[in-house]
């Protein structure tokens, strides 16, 4: 496996031969790589529009009626579709692309030992669609009446009507969105499900997949099975908007109810679907930098699984206080502290594997420490949401925010940090700067809990989330209530003020950084084996071969403490 | 994809390169799991209207002076639309034992999956003159939504249906899309009489 051969990629994404046009092989590419680059950068772009949302609305908490330096005064109708736009845009235009559409893209076809999808067209139009869908949400920013502010999980009858809402085309525009994306991550799913069955290396057996991998597939397949109702939901919600049905309207003898089973249908397992990924991810990063096999890979993967088929039978905890019936809040109770047993395996599981390695702190490394340290917090407290008895009491509250903020902030940010400080080498063939990074790991995880920790706080004293302006509520502005509020907002200036270091290092590295070597943590997967970063066609040095599984450090039988999975024993293999 | 080819190395012992070979081809399998998805999308449509239907007023389900769903008349059409899958299946053994009469069948086929098109477009007129519109009642609005969310399935894989059936007749069918395209004809086949079930009784 020589470098040699691959001089011809010294600068950046310089192919030698057959140059394709700008057009071509940036926006119109069928190349796997290209098309996670697209992903990854689109969903950067929108972090920057979920990330200004939050902090106009923010601002407007902690200092009510004040202007906003580069916003203005957020009036109620702007907070409403600023945290409307804040949830949807982090979950469906973050979370999901850069996790799984960005990083099962990239990640599938040179984990797997294969030069690309086995639809490339495909996922092309996964991308387009995905972008289109993008471009329709920011768009309806500047429709008349605005953007829609009925709350990303879309509760009809608010959103049913536009003379609920006020935000007629806002809203309909935000439906159009959210379907338009589901439909382009469907096609990125049946992409990635088939070219993992069917177009694995030589000798690599199912067990021999790496975690990450595995993790995409199971997300994807939990995804393509729990849509459908909510695109089903979406459509109904669609025509009572726009033709006059009643399917959720009241007023016409519809059921809202029935919405909030089809949107949680699809909304819960969406955790899932999110949260895996990022579980593959930190599997990846602590067994490199631990330097020692994975603990119990088969209970990972038959966790992962099990997780996934529990995760379609707790939707109804989000409804506790929707009027449903009290014996089925009992079974979908037990069901959702059920679950949370898996998860606490997978994290034990992790902790099984750095113990007694020999750790190396890298800034991938520390993100994803951070990521256990910090999920754990989020899954602690969602046991007190998933029983009935304390959610009747915690529902919409601050408690509610800061919890799945302590599971979707590691999931969505630290997850994707990890990610992106881990295989920044392998994709732009640059290393990325330690320091800073390290640098932006503490600005980042510090300020997340200065913000966190306090509306835990608040909300254990019963502060409402849905509320625009406190100063109107008395007993919510009591004894240090707002200098909480003020403490989590200062918070998140720092943490997003700390972003720009981030993005400094990410293009510094990718245009001025040191030349990565092909594979500089001495990781056993088959991505390293290819250049950095890997031309058309991943592997010029012929498509590889399969003999181990893909966590084999510091084997006894072996002077290197990693052993590359396209490497051979020198006797015959002994499983 | 030309890169597969080009396999330079010796195969030791110990790996079988034809290991991983496709068990499923890739279109059958890409349909496969498209189709489950669907599933779950009319799963969730019948399941929707299931639960509003039982949530009615006692005495206003079927709903007074709303016409009721033709539930004798639509049995031709389910069974037009099972004969085709059969049909369709029939072609595929055929297809298989590279028998000519292959390509009539999936004619065949798609004469019988477009007839009950024809029936269904008949059996929406005959409604909306009685009075049955979107918006005239939810049994209307779930009539058509989830019956016209088949009948576009429906018109769709019709339309793959005569891909297939121009390339058997051309001579040119090579394999991949004549089974994606069966998946999805069964799919639209197997749907129907579990909606037929649901809907119109």
């Amino acid at each position: 496996m020589s470098t040699a051969a691959h001089a011809d990629h010294g600068h950046d994404h310089a192919h030698a031969h057959h140059e394709p046009g700008f057009v071509e092989k940036y926006l119109w590419s069928t190349d796997h790589k290209m098309i996670a680059m697209q992903y990854l950068f689109t969903g950067m772009a929108m972090a920057l529009v979920g990330g200004f949302t939050v902090y106009a609305f923010r601002m407007q908490l902690a200092f009510p009626g004040m202007s906003v330096p580069g916003y203005g005064r957020v009036t109620a109708t702007d907070y409403n579709a600023l945290v409307t736009t804040h949830g949807s845009v982090m979950i469906f235009w973050v979370a999901m692309p850069v996790l799984i559409a960005a990083l099962g893209n990239y990640l599938i076809p040179l984990m797997i030992g294969c030069d690309d999808m086995v639809f490339p067209r495909l996922n092309r139009l996964s991308y387009q669609l995905f972008l289109i869908s993008a471009i329709i949400l920011v768009a309806s920013f500047y429709v008349p009446g605005g953007a829609f502010g009925g709350a990303w999980t879309s509760y009809p009858p608010l959103s049913a009507k536009a003379e609920y809402s006020l935000t007629g085309l806002g809203s309909s525009m935000w439906l159009f969105a959210v379907a338009l994306e589901f439909a382009a991550f469907l096609l990125g799913g049946i992409n990635f499900v088939t070219t993992v069955m069917n177009s694995r290396a030589p000798g690599m057996k199912m067990f021999d997949v790496p975690i990450v991998v595995w993790m995409i597939i199971i997300a994807s397949i939990l995804f393509m099975a729990s849509v459908g109702p909510l695109i089903a939901g979406a459509i109904m919600l669609m025509f009572d908007q726009q033709l006059g049905t009643g399917f959720f309207d009241p007023a016409k003898g519809g059921d809202p109810v029935l919405w909030q089973h089809l949107f949680w249908f699809f909304g819960h397992p969406e955790v899932y679907v999110v949260l895996l990924p990022a579980m593959g991810i930190v599997a990846e990063i602590i067994t490199v930098f631990s330097r020692k096999k994975l603990f119990a890979y088969k209970t990972v993967l038959y966790t992962a699984i099990g997780t996934g088929v529990l995760s379609f039978f707790v939707w109804a905890h989000h409804q506790f206080i929707a009027g449903i019936d009290p014996r089925m809040a009992n079974v979908f109770s037990v069901t959702t502290l059920l679950i949370s047993i898996p998860v606490a395996e997978m994290v034990f599981v992790y902790i099984g594997t750095l113990y007694g390695g020999s750790i190396r702190l890298t800034t991938p490394m520390l993100w994803a420490l951070a990521f256990i340290a910090e999920f754990l917090l989020g899954g602690v407290t969602g046991i007190f949401l998933g029983a009935s008895g304390a959610d009747i009491y915690f529902h919409d509250t601050y408690f509610v925010v800061a919890h799945f903020h302590y599971t979707f902030f590691p999931i969505a940010f630290i997850g994707s940090f990890a990610a992106i400080t881990y295989w920044f080498p392998k994709m732009f063939g640059k290393m990325m700067n330690e320091t800073w990074g390290k640098v932006h790991f503490w600005g980042t995880i510090i300020p997340f809990n200065f913000i966190f920790i306090p509306l835990f706080l608040l909300g254990i004293r019963g502060d409402h989330r849905r509320i625009y302006d406190y100063r109107h509520f008395p007993d919510l502005m009591k004894a240090g209530m707002q200098d909480l509020r003020i403490l989590a907002t200062i918070s998140l200036l720092v943490l997003l003020a700390f972003q720009v270091v981030f993005l400094v290092n990410f293009f510094v590295s990718l245009f001025r950084g040191p030349k990565a070597p092909m594979n500089p943590w001495n990781a056993n997967t088959l991505e390293w084996q290819a250049p950095s970063p890997p031309p058309h066609g991943n592997f010029p040095q012929g498509l590889p071969n399969v003999y181990r599984g893909p966590y084999e450090y510091s084997h006894p039988d072996r002077k290197d403490d990693y052993w590359p999975q396209t490497e051979p024993a020198s006797e015959p293999a002994k499983t | 994809m030309s890169l597969a080819t080009a396999q330079p190395e010796v195969m030791p012992a110990g790996v079988d390169r034809t290991a991983n070979r496709a068990v499923v081809p890739n279109a059958v399998l890409g349909m496969l799991i498209f189709a489950v998805a669907e599933v779950m999308f009319f799963v969730g449509l019948i399941s929707a209207f299931t639960i509003s239907r039982s949530g009615a007023m006692p005495g206003t389900w079927p709903m007074p002076g709303q016409p009721m769903l033709p539930k004798d008349a639509t049995l031709v059409n389910t069974v037009a639309l099972v004969l085709s899958g059969f049909v369709l299946l029939g072609a595929q053994v055929a297809w298989a034992k590279k028998r000519p009469v292959a390509k009539w069948l999936v004619v065949a086929a798609w004469v019988l999956g477009a007839a009950f098109v024809a029936l269904q477009g008949r059996e929406w007129a005959q409604l909306l003159a009685a009075g049955l519109t979107l918006t005239s009642s939810r049994l209307g609005a779930f009539f058509y939504l989830i019956v016209g969310m088949h009948g576009l399935h429906a018109i769709a894989a019709l339309g793959g249906l005569a891909v297939a059936a121009a390339q058997l007749l051309r001579g040119t069918m090579k394999g991949g899309l004549f089974f994606g395209v069966q998946v999805f004809w069964y799919f639209v086949v197997l749907m129907w009489p579990i909606i037929y079930a649901r809907v119109y009784f």
